[in-house]
């Protein structure tokens, strides 16, 4: 369809829309909806998202430190982001710490929605409570567990045999392992629930005909089940991925990056930097960097298991 | 398969139980204990000893009323925006035959891989230059433009199950665009819209970053950051602390008993499908 019909057809519905509603060609039988049904969304989105993101970009250029005019430096920004050791570190310490989530998050919230895709009035009784998380501000659940692991009148206080000197913030490998246990608390429901969704969508004939031919419980999970679920685990590691790049209000509630800079991931060093160190430039590199490197692992995970192509098998479920 | 026992993922299924309910247990007991009482007594008591309900009467005093009210007015205000915003888009997207649309469409399955940390700096500015930095208005306006992508993807699905019969059907009263959405696919829509309503309103409740850069003054300070600023205030009083945490969570708790099937749509939004 020509551009000159688009734009016809939204001069026609931003008046009385006289003609719209008369059939064109059989198709047509109320009149299509012009493009300006959609411009209200878009230049709000414009706006507020598309054009502050546009603005990240030039920002990773210029110098800022919150007032006055932002000044342009070229590839100053980048080049001393480039250099910055604890940037590094950060970053090592986010890929740490998506790369736990996952491999806890993964398995648990896979065999809980397996079991969930089941019927029993009992599980639905059970996943309700499961749920309730998933309901609750990352900034209630950081609270939450700040004050349960708290070192003096938290739960560590009082089973020393586990958590030795209780402390679980003042280590680095204990601070982590509170990072992961709290995200793995707050999203395995809702991993749990995609799981759920795509285990209900497997064909019950191949579970009896694979009993019949004698495969046992594991053997079924195995050659039915996680095969079955290849495109329910790739929407899953994707948001855990993206997710977990992002992780921020978690790890400024919990630790605020601490012990030292031992758990200061890259979202909450880019915060740092730009509203604490007022460098706004710097902190607009790292949001860049955020970006590329979320869309870029989308993309791959996308092409390398063959997901783009399984959409529509996808769609079924 | 639904009868078949699974005793691996049965066990973990208890086990999962315990890890969500018993926080959860403990922080309401904490609540109900003096400071003195839940310090003696340790998280994992029962609140018999010295029962008290001060520590929520502590939190209302201490400004939770008011942060109760702005968490509120932003979050209304956001899903009147999208409500506004989104259902036009979702039409054109499932019934325009523009080209324009089609692109509109691919910016905004675009727009849901941009995570808010992205535009925080620039939104920081934007918000500072136009003046808006004491106003929630400039927490409501980037935090309605991050939940239109999914919204929009959401309402668009359930759009695109109309019968094209039914368009058919509404054209022998000479029905103009105009008229069939009021008519025909608003009222068709009513799940979907459930669904965005409580997406949004999930976000906005529920939003931290933005409300974190974008607020300073108690006046203008939300649930979320209410307790944030609590937790490093007053840390050691962890049952007026959890006091507050449960009072934030109430309003979803309640939503969720009575709508919960617009909710667990609205919560896996994109994801689930």
């Amino acid at each position: 369809m020509s551009s000159a019909t688009a734009r016809r057809g939204a001069l026609g519905s931003t008046g009385t829309a006289r003609r719209a509603g008369r059939p064109r060609t059989g198709q047509a039988a109320v009149g299509r909806p012009g493009s300006v049904w959609a411009l209200p969304a878009t230049v709000f989105f414009g706006l507020f998202a598309l054009v502050p993101l546009v603005a990240t970009v030039w920002m990773s250029f210029v110098t800022w430190g919150g007032i006055g005019d932002p000044r342009f430096v070229g590839l100053d920004n980048w080049t001393r982001i480039g250099q910055d050791s604890l940037l590094l570190k950060s970053i090592g310490l986010t890929v740490v710490l998506v790369l736990l989530s996952i491999a806890v998050q993964t398995p648990v919230s896979l065999l809980l929605g397996v079991w969930a895709a089941g019927q029993q009035r009992a599980r639905a009784a059970v996943v309700a409570i499961w749920f309730i998380p998933l309901l609750l501000s990352s900034a209630a659940i950081s609270v939450l567990w700040r004050a349960l692991l708290d070192p003096n009148f938290g739960i560590p206080g009082s089973a020393p045999w586990l958590f030795g000197d209780g402390n679980l913030f003042g280590h680095q490998g204990t601070a982590i392992a509170v990072l992961v246990f709290v995200s793995t608390w707050q999203y395995t429901p809702f991993h749990t629930l995609i799981y759920q969704g795509g285990a209900r969508g497997i064909p019950a004939v191949l579970y009896q005909a694979a009993s019949l031919d004698g495969a046992g419980m594991v053997r079924q999970f195995f050659s039915i089940t996680l095969p079955q679920l290849k495109n329910t685990v790739v929407t899953s590691l994707i948001l855990m991925l993206v997710g977990g790049l992002t992780t921020f209000e978690t790890v400024l509630i919990l630790t605020n990056g601490g012990p030292g800079t031992d758990t200061l991931v890259s979202p909450l060093y880019m915060y740092q930097k730009a509203f604490s160190s007022f460098d706004f430039g710097g902190a607009s590199v790292i949001a860049v960097a955020l970006v590329v490197v979320a869309t870029a692992i989308s993309l791959i995970v996308v092409k390398f298991s063959g997901y783009g192509e399984m959409r529509s098998q996808a769609e079924g479920v | 398969m639904t009868t078949r026992p699974n005793w691996i993922a049965g066990t973990l299924a208890a086990i999962w139980l315990a890890v969500v309910a018993l926080p959860l247990y403990a922080m309401v007991t904490a609540t109900l204990q003096t400071r003195t009482g839940y310090a003696a007594n340790g998280p994992l008591s029962l609140p018999f000893g010295d029962f008290t309900f001060s520590n929520y009467v502590d939190a209302f005093d201490t400004g939770f009323a008011q942060y109760f009210l702005n968490t509120l007015f932003v979050t209304v205000a956001v899903v009147l925006v999208v409500l506004l915003l989104v259902p036009p888009l979702a039409y054109a997207i499932v019934r325009s035959t523009s080209p324009l649309v089609r692109g509109v469409f691919r910016v905004f399955l675009l727009g849901l891989a941009v995570p808010a940390q992205a535009v925080i700096v620039p939104i920081f500015y934007l918000i500072s230059v136009a003046g808006l930095y004491y106003n929630l208005l400039g927490v409501i306006l980037p935090t309605a433009a991050f939940a239109l992508p999914v919204c929009t993807l959401i309402l668009s699905g359930v759009m695109r199950d109309i019968s094209p019969e039914l368009y058919e059907a509404m054209s022998m009263d000479g029905a103009t665009p105009f008229r069939a959405f009021f008519r025909l696919v608003l009222p068709l829509s009513k799940g979907g819209l459930a669904t965005i309503v409580v997406f949004s309103a999930l976000q906005a409740w529920n939003g931290f970053l933005f409300p974190l850069i974008l607020t300073q003054s108690d006046d203008t300070r939300v649930v979320t950051l209410g307790l944030f600023n609590f937790q490093t205030q007053y840390g050691v009083n962890i049952p007026g602390l959890l006091a507050a945490v449960v009072l934030s969570m109430i309003p979803i708790l309640v939503l969720y008993l009575f709508a919960r099937r617009a909710l667990v749509q609205g919560l896996i939004g994109v994801g689930g499908k």
